[in-house]
């Protein structure tokens, strides 16, 4: 029998979005389901509405054959499915078992003692390294996860869905939470996993489903599939796009990233020795899953990232000089002259300022202007009604708060006031993310336009149609690796889709293959 | 929402709340001023309530005398200059408040600025010409000011300390240090030092008005500060630290200079407000001289959504009723405590209003008859 069961579920957010697309999915008892998709793809809207944190607008969700309607976690776990998110909900100053007791009501007095061996018990039962007394401040990240599935199996869930759980762990800590998992899967448990590493699905899952574009691409038996098949159907048929791309004329070297290493707060490795070179007049790509250090990559070259190893070498076009970038403040290397323009994947967070209005936004990169004390907004009034006029930007008018602005007129702004400051590298991040198709088509015209001008263009994206349509190169980044470097023109979305789920760094491959 | 039969053992339907709360966008002006001014007339209202029933007195009398203690003959003097104090510590922690660093220690920073104004006056009152003695008191109450605002801006910028625990803790050391000066200055053991020890470094009467000096030294602060926040490159900076952190680094603000040299600024002003005091009005020097209200003008300040000019109007409001309150305690022969109820009860409406000023409450319409109880206690508060 089925332990879950989804039939023709769809979830629309708005008018326009449709999430998850008459979905349908089994789960059967006692085994482990995988599901693969590219961001974007519903997965976590799908399994959120397992989890009752979503109600879905259409379907039928049924739990060992029965109808159930799930509007709340609350409800979910009545029906035994529990769910461990990415981001950890734990309160930092209580203990594991003070954590994985909160919020539950059966009805019994509250004894620590009793809890604490009940957790002690499950964390025995399935080979769970928890010291039940420990505050969670002091927790590894690892640890805290542990936390986030025994706090789920006490409340006695069967089937369990874990959102990207190796995202956050070493190698080795991927290997004892996958003994833990087919330990839980022996003893009858369904587990539904969310992952983008084929490796790991193919060594751990029984059968895997794979969305693409909110509909359900299709599910395979494990054992009967392989690399390739699963990554036609994550990334899909083909898509022409009508992008029109011109052969760069001259593109010489513009900026140098040699063997960039850093590392986060606590000491994960975000960029593991990238390395790649950004020519003028040329877009290059930078392809990848969500999370595998664009991010990191932009802002240690925009000075915002500290950087542990490596150099970021800028050739400026005007004294031929070569200017080392890194360990420098954003302040910095503008006072260099290097003119560089970076449209943050945070926009209201980073590139603008949400409260502001579109003219104090404008002034963001150019207020210092002039030895005076105080603020001239001409010229950024000037600015900001140009834009509103070539970009089309839908706003009442220029003293309009941007974060009353629709997400592609938000957009506009943003990617207007970059270009206007005549850039000599423009570096983009999911510059299209959430825009409809005008909007987008408006900018990968604007970035086509600044190629043709000799900008230096690196566009990080994640629809490989518009990343093959529209660079020229694209380098594959994957665990804060290059994994590949692709020619735009004649790669196909299978050979990105393998090099985003490799781990190993561009050209090593061959080596450990010997 | 539900198609289907559910099983007694699964899921029950959803529970729709029967109120919920969406946030604004944007409210005409006209909305808004009704809402506080509904929020003015409830709060009289339920004042004439506990009045009534707690003292048997006539409400109507008793705001009649809250208006007269106010404004009544040569009280308006007294009245303006209480506006001005309180707004120029006010006009103090706004810079900081609109970098959302919550500077508690406005009480601390004014104490310490009066204090360095009346070692001045003690020190050198007699040795030096008087305008002489002035400036040098406005140097360095000014100077003690910035100081005791710095310190907690470095260690915020340099280590993230929590801004409001420090500035709140320096309060206790200034006013440790006033204790100490009074024993020191004053063997008689009285723990104020008046007008008979400092005797020199009085402001000047000008045009033979009392005060006037200080108000308008207020009033310029007013404006210049208006014209900082607004249109300097300074003000644009601090506007940009406090929307968004974020933000101020990608376009290469130096985040560390703006909090010390905003926090400079703030010290600054009530280090002035010091100097007023001491200098311009009191001429003496007790512990409780600031008498909280480094922590009211955190109220004007957010009353006023952090707007200079707003703020004239909220220290208005607040004073007005602080000395309406007095005046109703010694007419009514009631204890202090009573006025300050009246006090708690009113801005306790001004206050809440706020909330149906940013958020708007809905009710779901097929729950009527549970929604109409909770509407009233809504609105109340």
């Amino acid at each position: 029998m089925n332990a879950l069961e989804l039939r023709n579920v769809t979830k629309r957010f708005g008018e326009k979005v449709i999430a998850n697309d008459h979905v349908s999915l089994t789960v059967r008892r006692g085994e482990i389901l995988a599901v693969l998709g590219e961001n974007g793809s519903g997965k976590t809207t799908l399994m959120n509405m397992i989890a009752g944190i979503y109600h879905p607008d259409e379907g039928d969700i049924f739990v060992n054959g029965q109808p159930v309607t799930i509007s709340s976690p609350r409800d979910a776990f009545r029906c035994g499915i529990g769910m461990v998110h990415q981001h950890f909900k734990l309160v930092d100053v209580f203990t594991a078992t003070e954590n994985i007791v909160l919020g539950v009501e059966d009805g019994k007095p509250y004894r620590l003692k009793e809890a604490t061996r009940r957790v002690e018990e499950i964390s025995a039962r399935y080979g769970f390294e928890i010291d039940a007394k420990k505050k969670i401040y002091a927790m590894s990240v690892s640890e805290k996860q542990t936390v986030e599935i025994v706090k789920v199996l006490y409340r006695g869930a069967e089937i369990l869905i874990l959102d990207e759980p190796t995202a956050v762990l070493t190698p080795q800590e991927t290997e004892k939470l996958f003994a833990v998992l087919r330990r839980m899967r022996e003893d009858g448990k369904s587990i539904i996993i969310i992952t983008h590493k084929l490796n790991e699905v193919l060594s751990l899952s029984d059968r895997v489903t794979v969305l693409h574009k909110g509909k359900n691409a299709g599910t395979v038996n494990t054992a009967e599939t392989n690399e390739a098949q699963l990554t036609e159907m994550m990334v899909g048929q083909k898509v022409v796009l009508n992008i029109e791309r011109k052969t760069p004329e001259d593109p010489t070297d513009r900026l140098i990233v040699r063997e960039v290493s850093c590392l986060s707060r606590d000491g994960v490795q975000l960029l593991d020795r990238v390395t790649f070179t950004a020519r003028a007049g040329e877009i290059l790509g930078i392809a990848g899953i969500a999370g595998s250090g664009q991010r990191e990559l932009l802002e240690a070259i925009a000075g915002l990232q500290p950087v542990t190893e490596g150099q970021i070498l800028y050739e400026d076009p005007k004294s031929g000089e070569t200017e080392n970038l890194r360990d420098k403040t954003p302040l910095q290397i503008r006072e260099l002259g290097v003119r560089l323009s970076f449209v943050p994947e945070d926009r209201l967070g980073m590139g603008l300022v949400s409260n502001m209005d579109i003219i104090d936004n404008m002034m963001l990169r150019s207020y210092r202007r002039g030895r005076s004390a105080f603020l001239d907004r001409q010229p950024p009034r000037e600015l900001a009604e140009r834009i509103i006029e070539d970009l089309g930007v839908v706003t009442p008018n220029a003293t309009t708060p941007v974060r009353r602005l629709s997400g592609g007129n938000v957009q506009k702004v943003l990617v207007g006031r970059e270009i206007a400051s005549a850039p000599t590298v423009l570096m983009a991040a999911y510059p299209v993310r959430g825009l409809d198709i005008n909007s987008s088509y408006l900018i990968y015209h604007l970035l086509n336009q600044q190629k043709e001008k000799g900008v230096a263009v690196i566009y990080v994206g994640e629809d490989l149609d518009v990343l093959l349509a529209l660079c020229d190169r694209v380098i594959v980044l994957s665990g804060g690796r290059v994994t590949g470097t692709v020619d735009g023109r004649t790669a196909t979305k299978e050979e990105v889709g393998l090099l985003m789920t490799k781990t190993e760094r561009e050209g090593e491959s061959h080596v450990k293959a010997e | 929402m539900s198609k289907q039969n559910k099983p007694q053992a699964a899921a029950r339907p959803a529970r729709e709340p029967f109120l919920y709360v969406t946030r604004r966008d944007q409210i005409p002006l006209g909305r808004a001023i009704l809402i506080r001014v509904i929020a003015i007339l409830l709060a009289l209202i339920v004042c004439s309530v506990v009045t009534r029933v707690l003292t048997g007195d006539d409400p109507l009398s008793i705001y009649a005398t809250i208006f007269h203690g106010a404004f009544g003959t040569g009280r308006m003097l007294v009245t303006l200059h209480d506006i001005a104090i309180l707004l120029c510590i006010s006009l103090a922690v706004t810079p900081a408040f609109r970098m959302r660093f919550w500077n508690t220690g406005a009480e601390g920073q004014v104490l310490i600025g009066c204090l360095s104004t009346a070692v001045c006056m003690l020190v050198l009152g007699g040795k030096v010409p008087d305008g002489l003695l002035i400036l040098i008191m406005a140097v360095s109450a000014i100077l003690s000011g910035v100081i005791w605002g710095v310190i907690p801006a470095f260690f915020k910028a340099h280590w993230n300390t929590n801004e409001t625990l420090f500035t709140l803790m320096m309060n206790y050391v200034a006013i440790q240090l006033v204790e100490y000066f009074l024993k020191v200055a004053d063997k008689t053991g009285s723990n104020v030092v008046g007008p008979d020890l400092l005797t020199h470094g009085w402001f000047p009467e000008i045009f033979g008005v009392k005060y006037l000096l200080n108000i308008l030294i207020v009033a310029i602060v007013c404006i210049a500060m208006h014209i900082y926040l607004r249109y300097s490159k300074h003000g644009y900076e601090i506007a940009v630290v406090g929307e968004s952190e974020n933000t101020a680094h990608y376009i290469g603000i130096d985040v560390k200079k703006v909090i010390i040299r905003t926090m400079a600024l703030s010290g600054a002003i009530c280090g002035l407000a010091g100097l007023l005091l001491v200098g311009g009005s009191s001429h003496s020097i007790d512990s409780n001289l600031v008498d909280g209200r480094g922590f009211t003008a955190i109220m004007v300040s957010w009353l006023a959504k952090f707007d200079p000019f707003t703020m004239i109007l909220t220290t208005l409001l607040l004073v007005f009723l602080a000395r309406g309150a007095d005046e109703v305690t010694s007419k009514f022969g009631l204890n202090s405590d009573f006025s300050e109820i009246l006090t708690g009860i009113i801005l306790f409406f001004i206050i809440g209003c706020e909330f149906f000023i940013n958020y708007q409450v809905h009710f779901n319409h097929h729950k009527k008859e549970k929604a109409a109880p909770a509407a009233v206690s809504g609105e109340g508060n």
